[in-house]
């Protein structure tokens, strides 16, 4: 499932940002997410309001020193995984 | 999460045996709870808050029917300030648009609601009560709130020629999760497993079925399955390993391993209103019975899965080994393994005859 860049990710109904001993996690039903670093900088960023380029940009600035195309590799594989665990809604 | 962590992520809150239903695999325990020997409100809370503390992160709120508490409302309010990811697991009645929009605004996060059947004559073959139609009208009101929905369908021999007609009423509801849960064999179900257990054919049918809408839904509806564990060749990860990962409260505050671990005799389950949490979970004598390896027997204990099956449930050893440390019996390393498959050996065809004896759930004083 191809993820267009041009769209703007949030977090479907039922799942949230939730935190438990300075863990941060991704509670959606009957499972949970652990969010680090660039984990939690993109699930933080799935709010409607940024579109997939704009999470890549933030995040190209944010990890400057890794390779620029692999950065954007590694979100998509990721949306792509949230995707599929129903975790993401998709606005235009 | 890690599989090494050491407190327990989800608290199953069975807030009542009352229930409105008389499901004739109903999970709860043949001795039912009375609801004169509920925990109170404020008992829940510090629960809640304990649970929290202790590391826990969703509490599911079940039973019996958790709407049949009128403090419902300010449960999921409670243990959602708490710091909790709340799930209700729920026939959905008795309830209203009213109420599930004060549940929504206090916080739920998760609605599950449980089917019978796709069909209102099986449903109600199923559960002695005429509750189909209120279902769909809670499905409905569901598509207007942002609430997680998840629809679980308990499956067995009665009803799983139905699953076109389910899956087509998860597709036109707002679910993103359905679950397709064959019964499994203890308690209610137990009594009733010559009546409910499927032939192998309609398994097959099922596997066929599931796997191909797990495909096709990806990305819009995570459907998840649970198989009647007898035609298995290893047993499930029962609770994901005892005392490992989950921790569940009973109406009275037992504190249980499982929902069925009261048919293990000689089992003494400590209570919320005399322990902590935390000393219930870290030390309790029902807690650490069957917890990690060194309880098992062969061929669990130099057995390759058993960090990934933990031998298995305790309580189906119990129940069909009559030996709750035994490897469980419908794993097929089992000496007892015989004993399945001579259950299933015995199964009538699927005939569709008419409505069978079953015996249903009773209700509590």
């Amino acid at each position: 499932m191809a993820i267009d860049l041009n769209r703007k990710p949030r977090l479907a109904a039922g799942c949230r940002l939730g935190e438990n001993n300075q863990q941060r996690v991704l509670l959606m039903p009957e499972r949970a997410l652990r969010l680090n670093g660039p984990s939690l900088e993109i699930v933080q960023r799935c709010d409607g309001k940024h579109t997939v380029a704009q999470i890549v940009a933030d995040l190209q600035k944010l990890y400057s020193k890794a390779e620029p195309r692999k950065v954007e590799s590694d979100i998509l594989g990721y949306l792509e995984l949230l995707q599929k665990d129903r975790a993401l809604d998709f606005v235009a | 999460m890690n599989s090494t962590s050491h407190h327990p992520l989800a608290l199953v809150c069975e807030l009542t045996h009352r229930c409105p239903l008389h499901c004739v695999y109903c999970s709860n325990p043949r001795e039912l709870a009375a609801r004169s020997g509920e925990l109170d409100t404020s008992t829940w809370n510090s629960v809640f808050a304990q649970a929290a503390e202790l590391g826990v992160l969703q509490a599911d709120f079940t039973g019996g029917e958790p709407l049949a508490r009128t403090d419902i409302v300010d449960l999921v309010r409670a243990a959602r300030r708490a710091g909790l990811y709340v799930s209700l697991i729920t026939s959905g009645l008795p309830l209203d648009e009213a109420k599930l929009d004060a549940l929504v605004s206090a916080g739920l996060d998760h609605f599950q609601l449980s089917l019978q059947a796709a069909t209102e004559n099986i449903a109600e073959e199923i559960s002695a009560t005429k509750t189909h139609a209120q279902k769909l009208r809670v499905l409905d009101w569901l598509k207007s709130r942002r609430v997680g929905v998840t629809l679980n369908f308990v499956l067995h021999r009665r009803n799983l020629h139905q699953m076109d007609e389910m899956l087509a009423l998860a597709e036109n509801s707002s679910a993103t999760r359905v679950e397709f849960a064959n019964v499994q064999y203890y308690g209610w179900a137990f009594a009733n497993r010559a009546l409910l257990l499927p032939s192998r054919q309609q398994l097959d049918e099922f596997m066929a079925k599931v796997k191909s809408a797990e495909e096709g839904l990806r990305g819009k509806i995570r459907v998840e399955y649970v198989v009647p564990d007898y035609y298995a060749k290893y047993p499930k990860p029962c609770m994901g390993g005892w005392g490992r990962k989950v921790i569940l409260i009973a109406p009275d505050g037992s504190a249980l391993p499982c929902h069925a671990a009261g048919v293990i005799p000689g089992m003494h389950f400590e209570n919320v209103k005399e322990k902590s949490l935390r000393e219930i979970w870290n030390s309790s004598e029902a807690f650490q019975k069957f917890r990690g390896e060194s309880w098992m027997q062969e061929p669990c204990k130099s057995c390759d899965r058993r960090a990934q099956d933990f031998g298995g449930c305790r309580c189906q050893a119990l129940l069909l080994a009559g030996n709750a440390a035994a490897t469980d019996p419908v794993c097929s390393l089992s000496a007892n393994r015989a004993k399945v498959d001579a259950i299933l050996e015995s199964l009538p065809p699927p005939a569709a005859a008419a409505a069978p004896l079953f015996l249903y759930r009773a209700n509590p004083n």
